[in-house]
């Protein structure tokens, strides 16, 4: 009962927010929408027993690459001209409104019998501390460690390949 | 009560959100802003599998958090995307004055 109340709060701001991502045309406007967007799929997160991937949602995207984001939209100054006027007009809103009913009627058509009615394999419910930061911190550093220390190498080398690319020009 | 295929419907609605913004936006910041939305969608319906597991899984193992697993990864590539995508626009903006995607002709002969 809980979990229904906070899924329809959570999917219906996160999908809103989502969609003023795209249709907003200030850049600002858009990443402050995103940043929205991310803390309440967080939230979805959190309903779906992944605590320690919530906690990295918040701190990942809403934090630091948002604030990347951000910076960039900061630093190119983009002038009035380039943006265009904001409007909202009756066509965005149409817009949105037939991609979300769209897809969510195609998916809900294409998944609604995946799941055998009856069985439903709940992990949150049958295995306790589902999610728990150190049930997934095991499971990372033990059947997937190399992975894992890849994905330090991997960010040293987006690191060092940004900055190699943003002091040339294009 | 709310079941496994609404997470997943809750997905799509996002995946879609994001590949149109994709395909629409002429800003090259929105488009990446709209990547970030697709791998979030991706996020979700992996750990919505990772809740609501298809196959049975023998409890205690490290393979019931695969799919959190994986999320972990993507989060990780989907920031080094960022930083490098910014800074290719950056790198665009300083000789072109311009981050519209229709204007990135560098490749072109």
């Amino acid at each position: 009962m809980t979990e229904s109340v906070f899924f329809w709060i959570f999917a219906v701001l996160t999908v809103l927010l989502a969609a003023q991502v795209v249709l907003r045309r200030n850049p600002v406007h858009a990443a402050v929408s995103l940043v929205g967007a991310f803390f309440f799929l967080s939230g979805i997160y959190l309903l779906l027993a992944a605590q320690l991937i919530a906690i990295l949602q918040v701190m990942v995207y809403a934090g630091a690459v948002m604030v990347l984001f951000v910076f960039v939209i900061m630093l190119l100054n983009l002038k009035e001209e380039e943006m265009g006027h904001e409007r909202l007009t009756a066509w965005k809103i149409i817009g949105g409104a037939s991609i979300v009913v769209t897809t969510g009627l195609i998916a809900y058509l294409a998944l609604g019998n995946a799941y055998p009615t009856g069985l439903l394999r709940d992990m949150a419910r049958t295995q306790p501390g589902f999610g728990s930061v150190k049930g997934v911190g095991q499971a990372l550093y033990i059947a997937s460690v190399l992975p894992f220390e890849v994905t330090s190498l991997l960010l040293t080398i987006a690191v060092v390949g940004a900055v190699v690319v943003a002091k040339g020009k294009i | 009560m709310v079941g496994p295929v609404h997470y997943l419907v809750l997905a799509a609605i996002l995946f879609a959100l994001g590949a149109a913004g994709v395909v629409i936006r002429r800003n090259a910041i929105i488009v990446l802003m709209s990547i970030e939305i697709m791998l979030n969608a991706v996020n979700l319906s992996f750990l919505a599998f990772s809740r609501f597991p298809l196959v049975p899984v023998a409890p205690m193992q490290a393979g019931i958090y695969a799919g959190q697993v994986a999320v972990f990864f993507v989060i990780a590539v989907a920031a080094a995307e960022a930083a490098v995508g910014l800074a290719i626009v950056i790198a665009v903006f300083r000789s072109r004055t311009s981050v519209h995607v229709d204007e990135f002709d560098t490749l072109k002969l």
